[in-house]
């Protein structure tokens, strides 16, 4: 299929306020396209899969820039904030080491240094089919070309699947699901917040969009609360490649702990299934139990119950264990 | 040097005329008349290696487009076009950046510095240019331009890095001949530290 090295013409806005950003959010509709640091635009636009008529830059407003405490003792995260400040941030590495490990992670240095939070999280998925502007499901279409006998499906979903089989690019949302995270979205008709466990929706829910943004609405910020701030945490991302690579799986856990028990526990997997995806079972299994090999052990199991796989997906199964044992060892 | 006309003083010849054409023509003055309300201007200024350059930017255009196509600086390179490759990086306020993943209206206001800015007035190259040369660290060349800005982004932050930290710094660019540890051994040498 032709790709070109410029993209067609499309119109560009700047706005400095967020009311001109809303305003122009609901005019424009899906003709719009909100632009944080564009790293998953541009190829959209440049293979011609995808043809907003306007972008609209988000990254001129200041108000959604920036990480500030909030009086809970927690932390606001603006969206338009890039994934190097979210790493680097002294209130993130002293309270949510968990997302600035995850954010750590994101593709390159360059991408990082460019790329947004509100942006990493709003992305959309990787799967080569979609990506091609091939008329699958998530592109309106009914057909997913890689649940299909020769489909190349190595990177696609264990859980949650619904015609569509593509899985959640994100390192940063499964940290911030596991942290117990709220979204704040704006309209030009009012805002609203969202958990973050609820932002993200799977193909059953809405298979043309990955979030639950509207078209007409724009991600503000993020709120960690202070709930998991002296939680101990584990991340580890498995790819390919150490840069740029997505996640084939990715594990973010929080412990909380009182006399060598586990009183309290999230875990949280990406590219595993559409959203990031809560491994319930084993946080169920934990409560009371020692953080070690043995609980470790006994549990991993619990963590793929559920999975179905696909043609070359089945490594997955064992990998996600893994990670959890070896979560759970610490 | 021979007067011979060489390939790039004609393409940069060709670049330069374009650019006057195009910034005088009737057919910019009427795309500028039809621009929708609230979008934005075409002819801007960049701070480019602390100069000022006006040029005539389509709302979609990449700074690399920009850069090579328009103001005829082909140092900086574009590879893979899609910020996977690291060819096209260039420093944004001192921030590495893929110039072929950002559009060059988000850089008004803001400096940049491409591999030609990096030369002192007299020509002497910049240290980390010279240690790239005494280290051998290129092969083919082309992914150096970026290479070098990121090791310039990398020592201005951290003057005195260890061979892992310049393999972090150094990892969003990728070099297909495999001369990595070559360049690492040229940013170690640039930072003072003989290898």
């Amino acid at each position: 299929m032709t790709s070109y090295d410029v993209m067609p013409a499309t119109e560009l806005y700047q706005p400095v306020n967020i009311e001109d950003a809303t305003a122009l959010a609901a005019r424009l509709g899906r003709k719009g396209w909100l632009l944080g640091g564009g790293q998953d635009t541009y190829g959209w636009l440049k293979d011609r899969a995808k043809r907003p008529d306007a972008f609209i830059d988000l990254t001129g407003i200041d108000v959604l820039k920036g990480i500030r405490s909030l009086p809970d003792g927690g932390v606001e995260i603006g969206s338009m904030t890039t994934i190097t400040e979210v790493a680097q941030n002294p209130l993130i590495n002293e309270k949510f080491t968990l997302l600035s490990a995850a954010a750590k992670t994101v593709a390159s240095p360059q991408i990082r240094n460019m790329g947004t939070l509100g942006g990493n999280l709003c992305q959309d998925t990787r799967c080569w089919y979609y990506r091609r502007g091939l008329n699958c499901y998530r592109a309106g279409g009914n057909i997913c070309y890689a649940d299909s006998p020769e489909g190349m499906n190595r990177e696609h979903a264990l859980f949650g699947a619904s015609r569509c089989v593509a899985v959640t690019p994100s390192d940063t949302a499964p940290a911030l699901v596991a942290l117990e995270a709220t979204m704040l979205i704006t309209s030009a008709s009012g805002s609203r917040q969202v958990a973050a466990e609820d932002f993200f929706v799977g193909p059953a829910t809405d298979i043309l969009n990955m979030t639950a943004l509207q078209a007409d609405e724009i991600l503000v910020s993020v709120r960690i609360p202070r709930k998991w701030a002296d939680a101990t945490f584990y991340h580890e991302k498995v790819a390919d490649r150490n840069v740029w690579d997505f996640a084939l799986v990715s594990l973010c856990a929080a412990f909380k702990e009182d006399a060598g028990q586990i009183t309290d526990a999230r875990l949280v997997a990406g590219g595993v299934d559409c959203v990031p995806h809560r491994l319930r079972e084993v946080e169920q299994a934990i409560i009371g139990q020692p953080r070690n090999e043995t609980t470790g052990e006994a549990v991993k199991v619990r963590a793929t119950s559920a999975a179905t796989t696909l043609n070359y997906n089945q490594f997955k199964v064992p990998l996600m264990q893994n990670l959890v044992l070896r979560a759970l060892r610490g | 040097m021979s007067t011979r006309l060489s390939r790039r003083r004609f393409i940069k010849s060709v670049i330069a005329s374009g650019v006057a054409a195009s910034a005088t023509s009737g057919w910019y003055s009427a795309a500028q008349a039809n621009r929708p309300a609230g979008t934005t201007e075409r002819l801007i200024s960049l701070n480019i290696n602390g100069r000022t350059r006006r040029v005539d930017v389509l709302p979609q255009e990449t700074l690399a487009s920009t850069l090579r196509y328009k103001l005829g600086m082909t140092g900086t390179k574009i590879g893979c076009n899609r910020g996977e490759c690291g060819a096209c990086t260039v420093l944004i306020d001192d921030v590495t950046h893929y110039s072929c993943s950002m559009l060059t209206h988000s850089v008004r206001g803001r400096s940049v510095t491409t591999v030609e800015g990096l030369q002192a007035a007299d020509g002497t190259l910049h240290p980390i240019q010279q240690a790239f040369i005494d280290e051998l660290a290129p092969q083919c060349g082309y992914c150096t331009p970026g290479q070098i800005m990121a090791a310039v982004a990398l020592l201005k932050d951290n003057p005195k890095p260890t061979r892992d930290e310049v393999r972090v710094g150094l990892s969003g660019n990728l070099c297909r001949c495999g001369a990595y540890d070559h360049y690492l051994s040229a940013v170690l040498r640039a930072s003072g530290q003989s290898t």
